[in-house]
């Protein structure tokens, strides 16, 4: 989607942490992505090598964990997890679903020196 | 200068920059704002030993606190506004042409947001309303920074509506909150009915879908209760308008829904 505006916001977190903890490199970056955040991993990757270049986390290993897609049953009224965006409940079959988790794209951890 | 976010002159200045005005100083009426240009450089003191730091924090958190800031601006003055999105070439602007001359006394004011040029806030003025361009550049979307810029150069009126024509694009602009109240989502009935289908987040994420250029559906056997069974089962909870901009069909519902709306939201400031 916006893989690149994704990265530039990973940039300033970066940044803004460099200059609030004092450290000089990034070596590991943990992301969280949740399955229905709409993030092409391979993009975001490869918008990170660009935009993280001359800043402390140039060359820092990226890491995306994905978490799970969880949506609310209009028709049995259960939170169910589930795979794809437009899956029926696993529970009743309904087809009314409103996803309540799974749009997260969150910065989780940095490994610096 | 800036109330929201106090940035430099840099954020600004974006490439294709041929007019001879600073887009900087406020107040003119005619503002045009560019936007496209990449992150800052940094350097940092050195440190030798190895640990680990939780951030916990949204890729997105420094957009977030500029739609804060502009939800705010908006809720002080009594505002509503609706964030208006679609594919290109849905009718966004000529539904906004006609839905300005329907609003009678409300204030209102529009944003328009494109890559290039500035058409789109060319053909709202025409109508005598206050309109500001934002040129994204490489941008595929409005984000909150462009729109907080956008309304200090607006000067809002006490209990205005404002506009704001995203970008043409399904897929980027429902993952940015501009700090509006709504996202209304325009479906034209030429783009085919499984369209909700194919872009969920963006009709997920929109309070009400307008399904525009109605007048057309006899000649293009588009299926008008199939578009709306494919909206109801991305989102559940969407509110779905019938709409032709052109003949003016569903066009007073849609100002009713506006005008509701934003009485709703005054209700609740007051309570």
């Amino acid at each position: 989607m916006h893989e690149m505006s994704l990265a530039e916001g990973i940039r300033q977190i970066v940044d803004d942490q460099a200059k609030a903890h004092g450290f000089s490199a990034v070596r590991v970056l943990r992301l969280e992505i949740g399955r229905f955040a709409g993030v092409e991993k391979e993009a975001l990757a490869f918008c990170f090598d660009v935009v993280m270049r001359g800043g402390p986390a140039e060359g820092a290993i990226l890491e995306m964990i994905d978490l799970p897609g969880r949506a609310m049953c209009c028709d049995c009224s259960t939170e169910v997890e589930i795979a794809d965006r437009l899956d029926p409940c696993p529970l009743c079959g309904g087809g009314r679903l409103v996803p309540v988790a799974g749009d997260e794209m969150r910065v989780k951890d940095m490994e610096v020196v | 200068m800036c109330t929201v976010c106090g940035c430099g002159e840099d954020r600004l200045a974006g490439p294709g920059h041929e007019h001879g005005h600073d887009h900087h100083h406020h107040g003119h009426s005619h503002a045009h704002l560019h936007f496209g240009t990449g992150a800052a450089g940094v350097s940092v003191g050195d440190m030798s030993q190895a640990r680990l730091i939780e951030i916990e924090t949204d890729i997105l958190a420094k957009n977030d606190a500029h739609a804060l800031g502009n939800r705010r601006v908006l809720r002080a003055l009594g505002a509503y506004a609706v964030n208006l999105v679609s594919s290109p070439g849905s009718g966004k602007t000529t539904l906004l042409v006609k839905t300005i001359g329907m609003m009678g006394d409300s204030p209102l004011a529009v944003i328009e947001g494109d890559q290039q040029t500035e058409n789109d806030a060319d053909r709202i003025r025409a109508t005598g309303a206050p309109a500001v361009q934002v040129n994204t550049g490489k941008g595929c979307h409005l984000d909150g920074h462009m729109v907080g810029h956008a309304m200090d150069h607006l000067n809002l009126k006490p209990g205005s509506f404002l506009f704001i024509e995203n970008v043409g694009n399904l897929v980027c602009p429902a993952a940015f909150d501009l700090g509006e109240d709504a996202k209304v989502a325009i479906l034209s009935v030429t783009e085919g009915e499984d369209k909700p289908l194919k872009y969920p987040d963006m009709f997920t994420a929109a309070k009400l879908a307008i399904l525009n250029k109605v007048d057309l559906a006899p000649y293009t056997d588009a299926d008008l209760d199939a578009y709306e069974a494919n909206l109801r089962r991305v989102n559940p909870l969407i509110e779905i308008l019938r709409v032709s901009a052109r003949t003016g069909e569903g066009m007073e519902a849609w100002v009713r829904w506006l005008k509701s709306r934003h009485a709703a939201k005054t209700l609740a400031k007051a309570g």
